[in-house]
């Protein structure tokens, strides 16, 4: 691990440490882990976006900040350290928000404070950034906010389709003329449960197609 | 120091919160500003919906200053009366915050009243509204025309109502329907508004629909409607009285 031979920014292990959180390690759909968010914000595509920013920004930071810190983190407070570091990011996102994204910090209300919480960011500090160097760490986190996110807006994106018949506010359903023929939204897709069932379908499709996570008995 | 030691943790832990609390203040600070400036505007973008003006919003390229302009064009004056209907003078409107108010008892409450003139010239009396939902505020304005008695419009909004259901008080076919409802009887009686099962408010003019599923969320803006503008009857009626010697 501290060779000190110069290794390249984008070497294939540190591609690697972005793009498996994508799909072979999904925190979501393989480690089941951020589950209450995917359920709670992902009724709109709007605000499931600016979660998605928002957790990458803050967990981007919070394992870049806690990988340069490492050597000097005392091992018996080091939960305490990473909560403190993970809650001020979130209150500078939250403040950031509502300075310059007043009506998106509005909808999303409690969600933001509510990433303190995620499981996912403790996670990674936790059994990543307090081992590696900064850029590794920072590559980790990125792609764990991302492998988040990919997952919080695709949800998004058929729940605000057919539950509201809307993308981003806008009546798509309305403009190419489906009401017309006899289509009604699917007010059951607006509620928790229609989340849990579609994360479930994505990780069904997933699993089908990733022969790395089909379970060998 | 070693690094398990109980002085080095507790240096550690102090530092560690005194850096956290200075940076977190400093951002607090600097940003304050921009906070309340978004909160004022979106204070007077709901005055103005509720009179159905500032309506471009979504298309304009400078949103703030679009507020700031029509709220000056429309909206000529703004005061605080006492529950007997007599003007506040020593009080700002925009400043009296309606949650607040309903927490004293009817005596003592400041109540705010802004009017708006359109470019016809008819005047509405714009009241700020606040009430409990499901899970936490609901919050408006309910605009009424010059005879104090026909809503001419109402612009309901919440923190979080649940979406799809309670959340629905924010949408325009929700809040359409209280157009041209009146808040007296024909005896003169003050009966507000109710937020009733869905189906069943026909065209009678003291009832509107509520949500299927958001029945608690209605029932609060029911209730918010009846409290808050039970506060301003006294006033209402006086200016009726006016207009009809």
């Amino acid at each position: 691990m501290s060779k000190s031979e110069k290794e390249p920014l984008f070497s294939a292990k540190n591609i690697k440490l972005l793009s498996t959180p994508l799909n072979d390690e999904n925190p979501i759909t393989v480690q089941v882990l951020g589950i209450c968010s995917a359920l709670a914000v992902t009724v709109m595509l709007e605000p499931a976006v600016v979660l998605a920013v928002a957790v990458v920004a803050v967990m981007g930071s919070a394992n870049v900040i806690i990988s340069l810190l490492r050597k000097t983190i005392p091992p018996r407070i080091r939960i305490i350290v990473q909560l403190v570091v993970i809650a001020s990011l979130v209150i500078l996102v939250d403040q950031v928000l509502k300075a310059f994204f007043y009506d998106v910090s509005r909808q999303l209300s409690v969600f933001v404070g509510l990433i303190i919480t995620n499981c996912i960011i403790m996670g990674r500090l936790e059994a990543f950034a307090l081992g590696n160097k900064t850029w590794p760490s920072f590559l980790d986190g990125v792609g764990n906010a991302a492998g988040y996110g990919w997952i919080l807006i695709v949800v998004a994106f058929f729940r605000e389709l057919l539950g509201s018949g809307t993308l981003w506010g806008y009546p798509v359903i309305e403009t190419l003329g489906f009401y017309n023929l006899g289509y009604e939204n699917n007010g059951f897709m607006i509620l928790p449960p229609m989340a849990l069932i579609t994360v479930g379908v994505i990780i069904w499709v997933q699993r089908a197609r990733n022969r790395k996570l089909i379970e060998s008995n | 120091m070693k690094q398990s030691s109980d002085t080095y943790i507790f240096l550690y832990a102090s530092v560690m919160v005194v850096v956290v609390a200075a940076l977190l203040s400093v951002v607090a600070t600097v940003l304050r500003p921009y906070q309340e400036l978004n909160i004022e505007i979106a204070r007077k973008l709901d005055i103005l919906r509720s009179v159905e003006k500032a309506e471009l919003v979504a298309r304009v390229p400078d949103r703030n200053a679009y507020v700031e302009e029509e709220y000056e064009r429309y909206i000529v004056e703004s005061y605080v009366i006492n529950y007997r209907g007599e003007r506040q003078d020593d009080v700002d409107a925009f400043t009296v915050n309606v949650r607040d108010e309903l927490r004293k008892p009817l005596e003592q409450r400041n109540l705010p009243i802004f009017v708006s003139r359109d470019d016809e010239g008819s005047e509405r009396y714009i009241f700020p509204v606040h009430g409990r939902g499901l899970w936490g505020p609901v919050y408006g304005y309910v605009a009424l025309e010059e005879d104090y008695n026909t809503i001419f419009g109402v612009i309901f909004d919440h923190d979080s109502e649940t979406p799809g259901l309670g959340a629905e008080i924010n949408t325009r076919s929700f809040q359409n329907q209280f157009k041209g409802k009146k808040i007296f009887d024909e005896t003169g009686e003050f009966v507000s508004v109710s937020v009733i099962k869905p189906g069943s408010a026909a065209l009678n003019e003291h009832r509107v629909d509520g949500i299927s599923g958001g029945t608690i969320t209605s029932q609060g803006v029911e209730e918010m409607l009846q409290e808050v503008l039970g506060s301003y009857e006294n006033y209402f009626r006086n200016q009726k009285n006016h207009d009809h010697e």
